[in-house]
């Protein structure tokens, strides 16, 4: 008896998990059509990103600065009020073409100031930033956390498209078929439509409102779209300001990889000549 | 153990003779991986990866070592010395981390395909089951080392991975949720539970590389096995490790290399999260927890276990999760065919691509949201993947009919067309 089991027992173990998981399969058909899925507010209207082309895409893709300083201007006339961007330095502005005395300016102007203890009185005051100081920790008055912005592009599907589409997405009202559909899906007091934002009610005003919001100093027409595309394209420098190099290192890299590899297979060739395998 | 015909090392000049006579450190490598081991001619390349998978655990060891030299521990650091100091101010420090977490994803692909390498060629299967052993050994580390480097960037991902990973222990019935909050150090991870993966995940690959040792010297008892699963007869069948395979293996390493470059310097991100670039929040849970996609089989069949049956749910799911792993360990004894290759089996053949298909399937699954279609699908699979093992194998076994077998390595290699046999000038080179 005892090695009959023994030798059944692979049988028995198998059966067993295969059981189970026929149970669990008839519960999930049975739940199934006793609770039909029901289709929500945020399957049916959420959009995905709209196209985006940038010139820092592709595998070998740049950042143009042009567009960064404006992306820049943009962040900091309208985003830098309410969100932070505390992975970036005031310094790492040199990288998109602003020179160190316009970089010492921006620091020195820039209204957030840096916690600063007075060494002799022990009080806690402030100071002006410095070109070395990551940019300011924002304290922002209202409710809820605006997220930092420092690596946004990386922290979402679909990335610039994302916020791109997000800046330029909100809409006045509510579809007329959203609401008749899902009654209980209404925008709440205090949030606003917006079909590219996850649960389809963002609490942020939309902060790109009219042309011209921000000045240009290159004669790019200020657009809303414009605007949102720019700063978009600045989130991709903040989130990896290295990726430029990564790309240039990457070709390099891979060209050597390939001539290395072509001589390998060379040698692996010379090694087996007239050995059959 | 080495066949009689393999080549002895002979130190030519005065230093080799007063390092051979006194520490034969050279020798010892000269009979692991040079000129002394002989091997199978016949080699295809899916014999490259388990080279391959050395190489991975080198470049993670390397890259980790100088990774943890900026890394800060903490809860309220470890994100920003990510994200901050190691991607913007360390030298090459984007590449430094861009290796490490692509090379874990490169190191499991390599390992994958070593496994089912493995079970499609018999390498399971006797004289070898301790080589195989002690390789599921080497897997429960391996995954266990990419779990917790997952958690040290502290991520959303990072935070909800270890949360729910650690989770499954409190699936254990009385004493479960004691041993859960013992090993995090906490009731939920924070300083003490990251500071103790960073310290296991920085020990672990070590013992990972005692490990590889004892899996190269358990293999070299009986020699590498071949893809014709015919044992080696004699000299005509084997060829010097190196330059033969070293030769080979390089020219692997290169394509591999390629392939790893790709990934790093233009598709960095492609295989993580984007979560994983919001710092942890404990108040927040992600919308849809998902592991690396390493996981992805063994989540999926986690969460096919919806039905309580005599303990709860949760708990067949975790015990399953573990047992599709262990239940590997049983394999040598599950498959009680003598012959090796599916090459020759035409059954079991079958069955191992149904098997690839099932993992790739189960995969699917665990990388998507808990859909009633997904989880009916994962059901499905998970129940075929302990179908397969436990039922199908052992069946197959008793009633195939293998193909015939060549009498030897050397005859399956020169075929009917004969003719040109190796020269002895060849084999000498």
């Amino acid at each position: 008896m005892l090695p009959l089991f023994m030798r059944s027992i692979k049988f028995i173990v198998g059966l067993g998990f295969v059981f189970v998981l026929f149970l669990a399969l008839i519960g999930t058909i049975t739940g199934l059509i006793k609770e039909p899925p029901q289709a929500t507010a945020e399957e049916e209207f959420h959009h995905h990103p709209k196209e985006l082309a940038l010139k820092s895409d592709g595998l070998l893709g740049k950042f143009d600065n042009q567009q960064l300083q404006r992306g820049f201007l943009v962040y900091e006339k309208v985003c830098a009020s309410c969100h932070s961007l505390s992975l970036v330095s005031f310094r790492d502005l040199r990288q998109i073409g602003y020179s160190e005395a316009e970089v010492k300016k921006i620091a020195k102007d820039w209204p957030m100031k840096q916690p600063a203890q007075d060494p002799k009185a022990g009080t806690w005051g402030e100071r002006d930033n410095l070109p070395s100081d990551r940019f300011p920790k924002v304290y922002y008055p209202g409710t809820g956390t605006p997220p930092d912005l420092s690596l946004m592009t990386k922290a979402r599907h679909g990335g610039p498209a994302y916020v791109y589409s997000l800046l330029t997405g909100y809409e006045e009202k509510q579809p007329a078929e959203l609401l008749a559909r899902f009654p209980g899906a209404k925008t709440p007091e205090g949030s606003h439509f917006n079909p590219y934002f996850a649960n389809l009610n963002i609490a942020m005003p939309p902060p790109l409102t009219s042309e011209n919001q921000v000045t240009y100093s290159d004669g790019t027409r200020a657009t809303v779209d414009q605007m949102a595309k720019d700063v978009s394209a600045f989130l991709v420098w903040t989130a990896e300001p290295t990726m430029q190099t990564r790309h240039q290192a990457g070709l390099a890299v891979v060209l050597f990889l390939l001539i290395a590899t072509g001589l390998a297979y060379g040698a692996y060739l010379t090694v087996w000549r007239g050995v059959k395998h | 153990m080495s066949f009689p015909w393999a080549r002895h090392y002979e130190p030519k000049n005065a230093l080799t003779q007063w390092i051979d006579s006194r520490l034969p450190l050279p020798r010892f490598v000269y009979n692991a991986v040079g000129a002394g081991y002989p091997v199978p001619r016949n080699l295809n390349y899916f014999w490259n990866f388990g080279v391959l998978a050395g190489v991975c655990l080198v470049i993670q060891i390397v890259t980790g070592i100088v990774l943890a030299m900026h890394f800060h521990s903490s809860a309220a650091g470890a994100f920003e010395s990510i994200n901050g100091t190691i991607m913007r101010d360390v030298n090459a420090g984007w590449f430094l981390r861009f290796a490490h977490a692509n090379g874990a994803s490169m190191f499991l692909a390599v390992v994958y395909i070593h496994i089912f390498r493995g079970l499609y060629y018999g390498s399971y299967k006797a004289p070898r089951e301790m080589v195989w052993l002690i390789g599921v050994v080497i897997f429960l580390l391996i995954m266990a080392t990419a779990f917790m480097g997952y958690v040290l960037p502290w991520g959303q991902m990072s935070f909800w991975g270890a949360q729910v990973i650690t989770g499954f222990f409190s699936a254990i019935p009385v004493v479960g949720e004691w041993i859960r909050v013992w090993l995090l150090g906490g009731y939920a991870p924070d300083d003490a539970a990251l500071n103790r993966f960073f310290s296991l995940h920085y020990l672990l690959p070590f013992v990972i590389a005692g490990a590889v040792i004892l899996h190269i010297w358990a293999l070299h008892i009986p020699g590498s096995g071949n893809p014709t699963g015919v044992e080696v007869k004699g000299e005509q069948d084997t060829v010097p490790f190196h330059p033969y395979y070293t030769a080979k293996d390089g020219f692997g390493v290169g394509v591999f290399m390629i392939i790893f470059a790709i990934l790093i310097f233009f598709l960095p991100d492609y295989l993580g999260h984007p979560d994983n670039y919001i710092p942890a929040n404990p108040l927040s849970t992600p919308a849809h927890i998902v592991p690396e996609w390493y996981f992805w089989p063994f989540y999926a069949i986690l969460r096919a276990f919806t039905a309580d049956f005599i303990i709860p749910a949760k708990l067949w799911g975790v015990v399953a999760m573990f047992g599709s792993i262990l239940l590997l360990f049983f394999l040598p004894w599950l498959d009680k065919s003598p012959v090796r290759s599916a090459n020759f089996r035409p059954m079991y053949r079958i069955a191992f691509w149904v098997l690839v298909l099932d993992v790739l399937v189960l995969g699917y699954c665990g990388g998507s949201a808990a859909t009633p279609a997904v989880v009916i699908a994962s059901q499905l699979t998970a129940a075929y993947y302990f179908a397969h093992f436990l039922i199908i194998v052992p069946i197959i076994s008793r009633l195939e009919r293998p193909k015939p077998l060549p009498n030897s390595i050397t005859e399956a290699v020169l075929g009917d067309h004969g003719g040109s046999r190796m020269s002895e000038t060849a084999l000498s080179a």
